[in-house]
């Protein structure tokens, strides 16, 4: 749904358009299609140019069990963060829409979340988490060990899904109430007219119109959690304990910068790349479908 | 409309209430633990209340992760950020909104495609560009011949290098390359009423007057959002200057030390000197979005009562 222009082209279009183009052009277009190279190569250990070796990068990162490891990993992590954050969120914004008396303290109370910075909140829930003083360490009186996540596994995942979906709620409070508040009054009352009470009306009424925006968040969310992921697992888990929290991210960073296997890690990120873009696939469709909606 | 629900009022502020509390619990257990002493926050009891130590604990975060100049480069970034994209995304909507030319679909889907790739996947090939800026530009040159046929004619080996690495432009440009607010001024911008156009084009004014005296003044809401997003965005940034910045005395940011806060494994646990450092991490994105939350959800969805 393109509007119809209204100035003629002139000098002064193209004079707009060009800072935009120009930047993308040079940290997103060339860098994308420079991975597409790097994939398809091997850099030679002492310099003289890159090696043509085809789809071997791509048969190495896949043949690597560690990698289908952080695939499922990234996969469990986006799907339970997003559900706790969303379920939250939802349940959050339909009360909060009734607008009873405290309605403005309740939303900035819910909202403020989003300003905090992502491996900022994983130091704070880092030190909350931690086994011997932290709140959790209550868990280990009932019954000692019962919470490390510096040893368990799960409880690390455990630690960086919780955190992550905190930091999550709010940026999905604030699409669902507003997506609450774009439904026309006259629905809603013309509901209670026919003897909808208020929670019959969530779920008959207004559960069902917030449907996009429920997909949406669904896209976005999950998409945000492969790539936020790693300011919080490298401040509360680096990747530990014995790579447990070794998400997809996570696994470029240490391959990429720390091993400088430059070829595997651009392999790895186009693998990402495409994965996102899957995913993505699905938002321009909702923002499609939203169109004809209002 | 009235209904009288006493009943399900108390359910809905009890949910409400929780839902706060659920989400201010941890910040809370970080504050408290900023004003305790190492002693105190070692303890296994739990605290809930504060103590008397903050500003020991913020001083000592301060020094520790040498906040001062980090707390420069954080804010100059930022706000760089912010003027560079509130700018240039007017620009680029403007352009393709409101001018007739062959490519400006096309150039609304190449912004638009930028939209889907986030920094964080694309971190090793954009690193690269980081180091040499000019490098793609270098390559089209070499590619296409120019720079042989400069070499031959004054004599002069063409290499264009502009490094990044260790600098604010590594730090903001990279950063001001995706189409967010390109995409929220056009949503906006296509709400415009034809009258409005129509009636300016009477009155005499060419596009950039109209653009000038009609729209921005009419984005504001827009354009206040968009730097709430913003400066939150780049404030927030991680893993990137983490990357690019390898000089930290002079260029890292405040994000970027919180690592060095994390206690060792060996020496006491100071978490209330970690934890006030995490606090003035928070703050300055905190403030900017409680203070602007009015035209900061206003405007990031329209809605259309």
């Amino acid at each position: 749904m393109q509007k119809r222009a209204y100035f003629k082209a002139n000098w002064l279009a193209y004079l707009f358009i060009a800072p935009q183009l120009l930047i993308i052009f040079v940290f997103f277009y060339w860098p994308a299609s420079q991975a597409m190279y790097w994939a398809f190569t091997l850099e030679q250990p002492f310099g003289g140019g890159n090696q043509w070796v085809g789809l071997d990068n791509f048969k190495a990162v896949f043949s690597d069990e560690t990698y289908w490891a952080s695939i499922w990993r990234s996969i469990v992590f986006a799907v339970l963060s997003t559900g706790l954050a969303m379920s939250l969120a939802l349940v959050l914004a339909l009360f909060a829409d009734r607008q009873l008396r405290g309605y403005r303290f309740f939303r900035v109370g819910m909202i403020w979340p989003y300003a905090i910075a992502a491996p900022a909140a994983a130091l704070a829930f880092r030190f909350l988490f931690n086994p011997q003083s932290g709140v959790f360490a209550y868990l280990n009186t009932l019954s000692p060990g019962l919470w490390n996540p510096a040893l368990s596994g799960v409880d690390a995942m455990t630690a960086i899904i919780i955190t992550q979906a905190w930091k999550q709620v709010s940026y999905s409070f604030i699409f669902f109430l507003a997506g609450l508040q774009s439904i026309p009054r006259s629905l809603i009352e013309a509901g209670s007219m026919d003897g909808a009470r208020v929670m019959r009306r969530m779920v008959d009424l207004q559960l069902p119109l917030l449907a996009p925006t429920i997909f949406f968040l669904l896209v976005i969310n999950m998409t945000d959690s492969f790539t936020d992921s790693f300011g919080i697992i490298d401040i509360l888990t680096e990747g530990g304990p014995a790579r447990a929290t070794e998400l997809m991210v996570y696994k470029i960073y240490v391959d990429g910068f720390q091993g400088l296997d430059y070829s595997g890690a651009a392999a790895q990120s186009l693998v990402l790349m495409a994965l996102v873009i899957l995913m993505t696939f699905f938002q321009f469709r909702f923002i499609e479908r939203r169109v004809h909606y209002t | 409309m009235i209904e009288r629900t006493p009943l399900l009022n108390i359910v809905t502020h009890a949910i409400l209430i929780l839902g706060a509390l659920l989400l201010v619990v941890p910040i809370w257990m970080a504050f408290v633990a900023a004003t305790l002493t190492v002693a105190e926050v070692n303890s296994p009891d739990v605290h809930y209340l504060p103590g008397g130590e903050l500003w020991t604990n913020l001083t000592a975060a301060w020094t520790r992760a040498e906040f001062g100049v980090k707390f420069m480069n954080s804010m100059i970034v930022a706000i760089a950020v912010v003027i560079g994209k509130v700018i240039i995304s007017a620009i680029s909507a403007f352009s393709i909104v409101f001018f007739n030319y062959r490519l400006r679909m096309v150039f609304f889907w190449v912004i638009f495609i930028t939209l889907m790739l986030p920094l964080e996947v694309r971190i090793v090939p954009t690193y690269s560009v980081a180091a040499n800026a000019l490098y793609p530009f270098q390559t089209i040159l070499d590619a296409t011949g120019i720079s042989w046929l400069i070499a031959q004619i004054s004599g002069v080996e063409l290499s264009l290098e502009w490094n990044m690495l260790n600098s604010y432009t590594g730090l903001i440009l990279p950063l001001v390359a995706t189409a967010t607010g390109t995409f929220l001024y056009r949503q906006f911008f296509l709400t415009i009423p034809d009258e409005l156009v129509e009636a300016a084009k009477m009155d005499g004014s060419g596009p950039f007057r109209f653009f000038i005296e009609v729209l921005l003044p009419l984005s504001r809401t827009n354009i206040a959002a968009l730097a709430t997003i913003m400066f939150v965005y780049a404030w927030n940034q991680y893993l990137w200057p983490l990357l690019i910045i390898t000089d930290r005395a002079n260029y890292s940011t405040v994000v970027m030390e919180l690592r060095r806060l994390i206690p060792g494994p060996d020496a006491i646990a100071d978490w209330n000197v970690a934890m006030a450092g995490t606090l003035i991490v928070m703050l300055p994105p905190l403030l900017v979005v409680v203070l602007m939350q009015r035209w900061f959800v206003r405007g990031l969805i329209s809605t259309e009562k």
